[in-house]
């Protein structure tokens, strides 16, 4: 259900054509496409993929630089307790994130190792499957986009997520603790909050990509340990990794294509 | 047929007279007193779109704006003005040459008594 | 004809009174929900739905179940039914109104709802499901409007009612089945991801409906001049009867799959709902509870003497009814949740707020159904 900027265009081309602006619209619609463009130095991929190498990232279990640089970009608030929780990256051991990895006997390290987790940007995502109104879609570079504008809160996307990705905004994230301590430490003002009663999620960064930048994330693990490149370019480093090195994803037999990739 | 016509037509009559009150005794009396006036840069003299279109249209241009780059990934807006490109974004184009919100945005909003919610996510500049 | 509701007696307003009251408490309550968030209500991150999906699942097969007295009345001709179709009608459609309202109360942007019209998606079955709610709403409204005024005036009612009668037959199976098909179609969710979780939710909605249905005539008979008659009880008692036998089958089938196939991702939610997991047990009371309830209920219904006895059928009906309730209307929504998909067990209880919501949605149908009864049973009385 991607929406491609072509059918952007021929949905509000209808959109026109089904009210009563008739012609005027339609050259208005034909100046559109050359209206908007992406910036010159925006990335671009046919499909986004992380490789999460955690041979490196299990070096130093408790680091959280992934998550602060993602949190605090994002403006992604703390309520302080796990029942507002909002987490667009974070940690969980090993056997919790690949419950399916069933071995009782794994090497020591990775048996008390813990996982970033994140948004798999599924090939066969159902959150999008079920949305009821497109607040969240699959574009063509394999990006799963949230549109917070669009969002109604009705969290049926977090039920139909078998990864636990989504959060959902149960209470004002610009709003301060009894003690007055803002929820969201310090404000990027580069970027929006959201506002109470919708989800949001990882977007693997789409703000950074369109300026030519890498994930937050990616920039802030000091270890290197996480890769994000374009799967369908075969040079790209993405690739030379997942080809040198043994993977796995989460819950692969659920079909949903997940686009983060362990290497173990 | 209507019951009661002779008490129903009358108070239809009344109630629209009150309704549109305010309305007909700013046309006679009013002098257009307390009318916004946003505060316009110092500096910057050409916006992305000419004052008249900003100034109706400014609405559907920023909901064009947020569907091209939620939606369809574009960050670029060709000024049909004056042919410059700018970022389309709301906290990082507009509020740098308009850093007051509340005497830029508030002005006219309150004036019209419209609140759109653009501030529960945008962030606007501390003034 | 509507005005009928306006005369009534003191004892009629003074319910209507008390309903109106619990809806205001409700609504300032749920102003109080839009000014802070839906983090007033005891959901979290790991249980995102709770109370308010519940009652509108339960909610449904309620307003589905008039079904069973449209379906042998208007297709069987089955006379006997003819005093409470209506009244079964009118069930609906204080039903399918208490759900969309739940659903409503759910919203994280409630004011954003339009969304789903501005921005239709087939491949949500929540789409579907706003579109068969409304419907089903709609084709009784018409109907039960239709027959009421034919009947007062003592004419034959219109031709062209009839296939909208016959179309709302499948359409009351339909609200039903999409409504499952929310759930079951989730791959992420091994509790709800059975084949035969429509079927299950049809059999306990046709028996869960027609046993509130009871208790109303039961109701009206000793408030009203009403009498539905014993004929019609007795047959909607033998319809609750394979219904009820049918779902608890259903059941056993759910958990003799999880638990001979012993898949833990099967098993482990029905181990949280009759044993517990880790210390979490909120629900585990309330599930012994629904299930002897439930078997008591179908043992006194199934033998004819205690069947026909009309207090005891009044506790069986009342035993399957609250069976049911607490089946769907509390346990089904938060056992799917819990434990969450990395394993969490984060256990979930309604709060006041949400409660008190809850309650306010519950009156507002509860006052639909009291003006729609009252409507009805005035025309009857002047015919």
């Amino acid at each position: 259900m991607a929406v491609d900027r072509r059918n952007f265009i021929k949905i509000t081309g209808l959109a026109a054509l089904g009210g009563a602006a008739g012609k005027e619209a339609m050259d208005a619609l034909a100046q559109s496409e050359a209206k908007f463009s992406p910036m010159d130095n925006a990335l671009h991929g046919k499909r986004w993929a992380m490789a999460v190498d955690l041979k490196k990232c299990k070096k130093d279990n408790g680091c959280k630089d992934c998550i602060h640089a993602c949190h605090s970009v994002h403006n992604v608030p703390d309520f302080g307790n796990p029942k507002d929780e909002i987490k667009w990256i974070w940690r969980e051991p090993y056997e919790k994130a690949f419950p399916d990895q069933e071995n009782e006997f794994v090497p020591d390290d990775l048996l008390h190792a813990s996982a970033p987790l994140l948004c798999n940007h599924c090939d066969n995502p159902p959150c999008v499957r079920v949305c009821p109104t497109q607040a969240t879609w699959k574009r063509q570079d394999g990006i799963v986009m949230m549109d917070w504008h669009r969002c109604i809160g009705c969290r049926y996307c977090i039920a139909a997520c078998p990864y636990g990705s989504r959060s959902f905004n149960w209470r004002d994230p610009r709003g301060a603790d009894a003690e007055g301590k803002p929820y969201i430490k310090e404000q990027n003002p580069a970027f929006p909050t959201r506002m109470k009663g919708v989800v949001e999620k990882c977007t693997f960064c789409d703000e950074r990509l369109a300026k030519g930048l890498k994930p937050a994330c990616v920039e802030g693990c000091k270890q290197a340990a996480l890769v994000f490149g374009d799967l369908d370019d075969p040079e790209s480093e993405v690739r030379k990794l997942l080809r040198e090195n043994f993977s796995i994803r989460r819950k692969p037999g659920l079909g949903t294509q997940p686009e983060v990739y362990y290497i173990v | 047929m209507i019951y009661d016509k002779e008490k129903i037509v009358p108070g239809i009559v009344v109630f629209i007279v009150l309704f549109t009150f305010p309305v007909w005794y700013n046309l006679a009396f009013g002098s257009g007193e307390g009318a916004p006036k946003p505060e316009l840069p110092a500096q910057e003299k050409q916006c992305v779109e000419s004052k008249e279109y900003m100034r109706t249209q400014h609405m559907d241009l920023l909901n064009q704006w947020r569907d091209a780059v939620v939606r369809s990934d574009m960050r670029l807006y060709l000024s049909s003005e004056n042919g410059a490109k700018f970022e389309m974004s709301l906290t990082n184009t507009c509020l740098k040459c308009h850093p007051n919100k509340t005497r830029f945005c508030d002005q006219c909003h309150d004036y019209m008594a419209v609140k759109p919610y653009c501030w529960d996510c945008h962030i606007a500049p501390t003034e | 004809m509507l005005e009928n509701a306006l005369k009534g007696s003191r004892r009629y307003w003074g319910w209507i009174a008390f309903l109106a009251a619990v809806i205001g408490i409700g609504f300032l309550c749920y102003l109080r929900q839009l000014h802070y968030g839906l983090g007033i209500t005891g959901m979290s991150r790991d249980v995102t739905w709770g109370f308010y999906i519940a009652q509108f699942t339960f909610l449904v097969g309620v307003a589905a179940s008039a079904v069973m007295v449209v379906l042998p009345y208007y297709l069987h001709n089955f006379k006997a039914f003819g005093k409470i179709t209506i009244l079964g009608e009118f069930l609906a459609i204080s039903s399918v109104t208490m759900c969309i309202l739940f659903v409503l109360a759910d919203l994280g942007q409630p004011m954003r709802m339009v969304n789903m019209i501005l921005y239709p998606t087939p491949n949500s079955i929540l789409f579907w499901d706003l579109i068969v709610l409304n419907g089903y709403l709609f084709l009784n409204v018409i109907i039960s409007r239709v027959m009421l005024d034919s009947e007062r005036k003592g004419l034959e009612p219109p031709k062209w009612i009839k296939p909208i009668i016959y179309l709302s037959i499948p359409w009351a199976v339909s609200i039903h089945t999409v409504t499952a098909f929310i759930y079951c179609g989730l791959g992420a969710r091994p509790f709800w991801l059975t084949a035969i979780l429509a079927p299950r939710f049809l059999a306990s909605a046709f028996s869960g409906g027609p046993a509130l249905l009871i208790l109303l005539c039961l109701i009206l008979r000793r408030v009203t001049r009403f009498d539905a008659g014993k004929e019609p009880i007795q047959k909607l008692a033998l319809i609750i009867t394979y219904a009820m036998a049918a779902n608890l089958f259903f059941v056993l089938m759910e958990i003799f799959t999880a638990f001979y196939s012993d898949m833990p991702e099967h098993t482990i939610h029905f181990r949280y709902l009759f044993f517990g997991i880790d210390g979490a047990r909120n629900l585990v009371p309330w599930m012994w509870t629904s299930e002897i309830l439930g078997i008591v209920s179908l043992v006194l219904l199934i033998v004819p003497s205690t069947r026909r006895n009309e207090s005891i059928l009044t506790a069986a009906c009342a035993g399957t009814f609250i069976s049911l309730w607490i089946d769907k209307g509390l346990a089904m929504v938060v056992a799917g949740f819990v434990p969450s998909p990395v394993g969490n067990v984060t256990e979930y209880w309604p709060t006041a707020p949400e409660l008190m919501i809850s309650l306010g949605v519950w009156a507002i149908g509860f006052l639909i159904l009291t003006v729609l009864y009252k409507i009805a049973l005035t025309v009857r009385e002047e015919i």
